[in-house]
């Protein structure tokens, strides 16, 4: 909840990642050129690196403004598990990051020319993918607490491991776009993901997160 | 231990090699000459993933353990899995040039194991980026233990990114080498050997580079240093 409040008093910072978002799918078509059927093409991996990358841009302040005032050491020392506060944080993290992407994809499927049911497909792959995203990432953001550079460190630890979400969240919505109904076997693939990284990442996050700050 | 398996590396390499080249056929279905590539490639390919296991293995050994030497012999392994993982990406391409037109492809096995070279710079680029050499090897191990679970993941996904029809695009592998003449099969894995043996060789010197760094300010390692100096 701390989170959330700090947030929305600096509500930029939210802003920022939207916006980074909405530039980068913006970029694509002018680089790749206008035309309708290599946009469809291209459209569900733009917008899956693209919400990649604006997660992770988002990650380095995870733990840090909690790191250097020294909260993270207090929250270190309650009796709760840490894994839940780290949850808790992760959450609050993706309220923030993730969630503005899912509302965020129609426009994307306005860019690219997209169907209208592969734009629902996308809300909905985001909806299970971008948890994944915050959760795996937070590993690598307690990892790289503090560190001179971590930011490009951290994309160099995250990043191959983001691969799979992405792999299956860009072929729901392609295979969407092609028509196909049967999308059933690719959201039981990515909730699987967000089941096992809701279990594993928290007690990973909170083990690097003891090693970073002792 | 080193000059041992520093001599069993030469000799098995020279043996391996030398049979491959020497006493098996000169071509094999339409590829030439250039399937003799497999000598290195594979032993490079499989080096590659079993130092990546024995790297978490010892990382986790170090953070259940706390000893500090698991710590470094998986640091010290890092580097080596890393140039097994290039060898084996490099001669593939070589390879792939050869016999399949083509230097890269975006074929499973290639993928990953570019992905694993990936895994091997994020696990060094941390160790380096983290000056307390604690902190440094266990953040490292964590990471490399995060890495174990999701290779399997990564690997699976790129085999099968359609859930309905998962068919795998490589040529597959046979157990016991399937139609493969005996004799190519000997000399690889004679040569995976060589390689093993040379991992061990590599590892075991950079570890002991490792720990002369690390206990730099003890006793023991200064006594070393003159009775070094006396023997000049």
């Amino acid at each position: 909840m701390r989170d959330l409040t700090l947030a929305m008093r600096r509500r930029t910072d939210v802003l920022t990642t939207l916006f980074f978002f909405i530039i980068v799918v913006s970029l694509f078509p002018l680089g790749a050129g206008t035309e309708k059927i290599i946009l469809q093409k291209i459209a569900p991996g733009v917008a899956w690196v693209a919400a990649l990358l604006a997660s992770m841009l988002a990650l380095e302040r995870l733990f840090a403004s909690d790191f250097a005032d020294g909260t993270l050491e207090q929250m270190l020392l309650t009796p709760q598990p840490m894994f839940i506060l780290v949850l808790g944080k992760v959450f609050a993290h993706w309220l923030l990051t993730g969630l503005p992407l899912v509302f965020i994809a129609p426009l994307v499927g306005l860019q690219y020319y997209l169907p209208n049911e592969a734009v629902g497909t996308m809300m909905l792959a985001l909806l299970i993918g971008t948890p994944v995203l915050s959760l795996v990432g937070a590993i690598g953001a307690a990892l790289t607490l503090g560190l001179r550079g971590g930011g490009i460190l951290l994309s160099l630890l995250i990043l191959p491991l983001y691969i799979p979400i992405m792999i299956y969240g860009a072929g729901v919505v392609s295979a969407s776009a092609m028509g196909t109904t049967d999308l059933q076997a690719y959201f039981s693939i990515l909730s699987g993901f967000l089941i096992l990284a809701l279990v594993l990442s928290p007690i990973a996050t909170a083990a690097a997160l003891r090693i970073s700050v002792e | 231990m080193i000059p041992f398996f520093g001599w069993l590396t030469a000799i098995l390499a020279i043996g391996g090699l030398y049979w491959g080249f020497f006493e098996t056929p000169d071509t094999l279905s339409d590829q030439k000459q250039y399937y003799r590539i497999i000598y290195i490639h594979v032993g490079a390919a499989w080096m590659s993933m079993w130092l990546y296991i024995m790297m978490a293995a010892w990382a986790l050994a170090g953070l259940v353990f706390q000893t500090r030497l698991s710590f470094m012999i998986a640091s010290a392994i890092a580097p080596t899995g890393a140039i097994a993982t290039f060898l084996a990406l490099w001669t593939g391409a070589f390879w792939g040039k050869t016999s399949w037109g083509t230097w890269w492809d975006w074929d499973p096995r290639m993928t990953s194991e570019l992905i694993l070279l990936f895994l091997y710079m994020g696990y060094m680029a941390l160790q380096s980026a983290i000056d307390d050499p604690r902190r440094a090897d266990r953040a490292a191990a964590l990471l490399a233990l995060v890495g174990l679970v999701c290779v399997p993941i990564i690997f699976w996904s790129i085999n099968c990114p359609n859930p309905n029809e998962c068919a795998a695009l490589h040529q597959t592998s046979k157990p016991g080498g399937g139609n493969m003449d005996p004799n190519i099969l000997i000399a690889m894995l004679v040569v995976a050997l060589a390689f093993w043996m040379y991992a061990f060789v590599a590892i075991l010197m950079r570890v002991r580079n490792i720990i002369l760094e690390r206990e730099r300010h003890t006793t023991w390692v200064n006594e070393l240093n003159k009775l070094l100096e006396e023997n000049k």
